[in-house]
């Protein structure tokens, strides 16, 4: 029989110092954040030095990055603009994926003081706080994000599943059929010219 | 079950006449053929030794088949994406160097002597693995595909690139070596309350994902091994998550650290990304199961008909996160007829299966279509049944049936039909 890893005693304990190391994950209710406070103008002061040449002085976004701010009120219409402000449905997510993943390219190099000043100018660039908010532990677990209730867990079981179990048509389902749309009228598919070549060769 | 009978005798002997034609009018002008009648290099003199190539690579006539990006579809080409060439490979296993890849922060090039993966939370005992550790729990093989959730995302409002490859390809399906995570999670005792997992990569990103314990409980792998040797650096060496039929984004690559928890941790990848946007301006969060979907890979825009009328082999793959893929349909005509393709190989669940379609063309253009039918009784549907319950916002997901129109020269290219 196949040993169960219950049985086989592998590894050994983490230690109190490892797990404080890598567990630095945070939750919608709290969970994980760190003692510390910083407000909407250190904030401003950090983002500036740290990620405003990408994401723009104003979170508007530099380029093909990120827009942090801005877009409320866009998601049903053509295009929508998902920030922030206008999507995200937790502040904690903020806090967790700036600590853990930003600046891009020198992670994990902001403090705990650092994060929430700086999260407290992205609320700041949305609109969500005054210019003399100040975040910690409490203020960020009980914020209240404008699209909290914007999600809702997958339903296609409920909704999709029926209909794409229907019976099937195999003859003479359709009458006309007609191009609608077309990749070479797009044109922005990348050139191969590689491929091009071997193709041609192996036709000769 | 034999709606399609294949070509007929008298159909396979004219096209040999057709054939034997063209072959007559080449020997008059030449003589017969030089690839016969001349000596080519590789008859006459002495190909490399055995020790020319430890590790091996494709004939340089292949050089063609390769992973390509979309330069502006992102920032960056570290926070990005490219394309497993499809088009050009058969059978339902993508050799290693062609799988394509999707990393937030690059590839982390990680030492396995100093590799750790932590188990903490809502155990009784918070431990530490190696990489020898690991290798140590008793091991299975998994044939599975890997579907990017964004991929065919750039279609939802309408054909835009050209070639399976770009529209399908954020695919790959290989066979994992590694250890069942119930396994390792046993080791480590979860707790009753202990109903959510995340998992947490090595690298730069430190990618985070919420996992339904009953998901990590069932086949869920921590896999070391792809097609029989180590994972590549870019497929997530020296370890990744496993999580069969569920969106790639959750097969968290460099992976360290698993914690056990009792509710998700919602983080970006499930709030900011990988969160469907619906036309009432709600989003679906926790889409984790891909849908059954099929391409056709030959022919296709990259793949054109080069031989000109007659026998002509149709080929494609299909797979579905909710089980194995028992039928496929093929239509040459945009979907009036439907004639039931030909499955071959193996059959496993949530892996790629391949389909082929013999037919004889008689050289009128094609509208090329094909439809996915999985063991749960699910049928692919088009784009616009999709659409018409998601809109064209949701990003992820897009398992509509693609269709590729094929000229009387053969070019084919991706259209949408209405």
């Amino acid at each position: 029989t196949v040993p169960t890893g219950e049985e086989l005693a592998l590894g050994r304990l983490a230690t109190p110092d490892e797990i404080a190391a890598w567990d630095i994950d945070i939750r919608p209710d709290g969970a994980g954040l760190p003692d510390g406070s910083g407000d909407v103008w250190t904030g401003e002061e950090l983002y500036v030095e740290n990620c405003a040449s990408c994401h723009g002085d104003f979170g508007e976004s530099i380029g093909r990055w990120p827009q942090l701010a801005g877009g409320q009120g866009t998601l049903t219409r053509d295009r929508p603009v998902k920030t922030i402000g206008s999507y995200w449905p937790y502040l904690s997510t903020v806090y967790d994926y700036v600590h853990r993943a930003m600046p891009f390219g020198d992670a994990q190099s902001l403090s705990d003081d650092d994060v929430y000043a700086i999260t407290a100018y992205l609320l700041y660039l949305n609109d969500l706080v005054d210019d003399d908010f100040v975040l910690d532990r409490e203020a960020l677990a009980g914020f209240d994000m404008p699209n909290v209730n914007g999600f809702y867990p997958d339903d296609r079981a409920e909704t999709e599943f029926g209909v794409f179990s229907a019976p099937i048509c195999m003859e003479d389902c359709r009458n006309e059929v007609e191009i609608t749309a077309r990749a070479e009228v797009v044109d922005v598919t990348p050139d191969d010219e590689t491929a091009r070549l071997a193709r041609e060769a192996a036709a000769t | 079950m034999s709606e399609h009978k294949g070509p007929s005798r008298r159909m396979l002997l004219g096209a040999m006449a057709a054939g034997g034609a063209a072959m007559t009018t080449g020997m008059a002008r030449a003589a017969g053929d030089p690839a016969i009648t001349e000596l080519q290099p590789w008859m006459r003199s002495l190909g490399d030794g055995v020790d020319a190539h430890p590790y091996g690579m494709p004939s340089p006539f292949e050089a063609h088949v390769k992973r390509r990006n979309v330069e502006w579809l992102t920032a960056d080409p570290v926070s990005s994406v490219n394309f497993t060439p499809i088009h050009e490979l058969d059978g339902i296993i993508t050799p290693n160097g062609l799988c394509f890849e999707r990393h937030h922060s690059g590839i982390a090039r990680v030492d396995p002597s100093l590799h750790r993966l932590m188990i903490n939370g809502l155990v009784d005992r918070e431990i530490v693995f190696t990489m020898d550790d690991l290798k140590r729990f008793p091991r299975y093989n998994r044939i599975h595909f890997l579907e990017c959730a964004a991929n065919s995302g750039m279609e939802w409002r309408g054909a835009q690139l050209n070639g399976c490859q770009f529209t399908h390809g954020m695919i790959h399906n290989v066979m994992y070596t590694g250890v069942m995570l119930r396994d390792v999670l046993a080791a480590a005792g979860v707790k009753p309350t202990g109903t959510w997992l995340l998992a947490e990569g090595a690298d730069a990103a430190a990618m985070t994902r919420s996992i339904p314990m009953e998901k990590a409980l069932d086949d869920c792998m921590i896999a070391f091994k792809m097609n029989g040797e180590a994972l590549r650096p870019e497929q997530g060496y020296p370890v990744r998550l496993v999580v069969p039929g569920w969106e790639g984004n959750m097969w968290v690559k460099w992976l360290r650290r698993i914690e056990i928890g009792d509710q998700p941790w919602q983080h970006r990848e499930e709030t900011s990304k990988y969160t469907d946007l619906l036309p009432d301006g709600r989003a679906r969060r926790f889409t984790y199961e891909m849908d059954a979907k099929s391409v056709i890979t030959n022919p296709s825009p990259q793949a054109p008909l080069s031989h000109g009328k007659g026998p002509t082999v149709l080929t494609g793959i299909a797979w579905s996160g909710r089980g194995t893929i028992p039928r496929v349909d093929v239509t040459l005509d945009g979907g009036r007829n439907w004639h039931q393709a030909r499955m071959d190989g193996p059959s496993l669940e949530k892996s790629m299966h391949r389909f082929y379609f013999d037919f004889d063309w008689d050289g009128r253009p094609l509208l090329l279509q094909s439809r996915a039918h999985d063991s749960t009784g699910y049928v692919q549907p088009t784009k616009d049944a999709l659409r018409a319950i998601r809109g064209p916002d949701s990003i992820y997901h897009n398992n509509g049936i693609q269709t590729w129109h094929v000229d009387e020269r053969g070019e084919a290219e991706n259209v949408e039909v209405g």
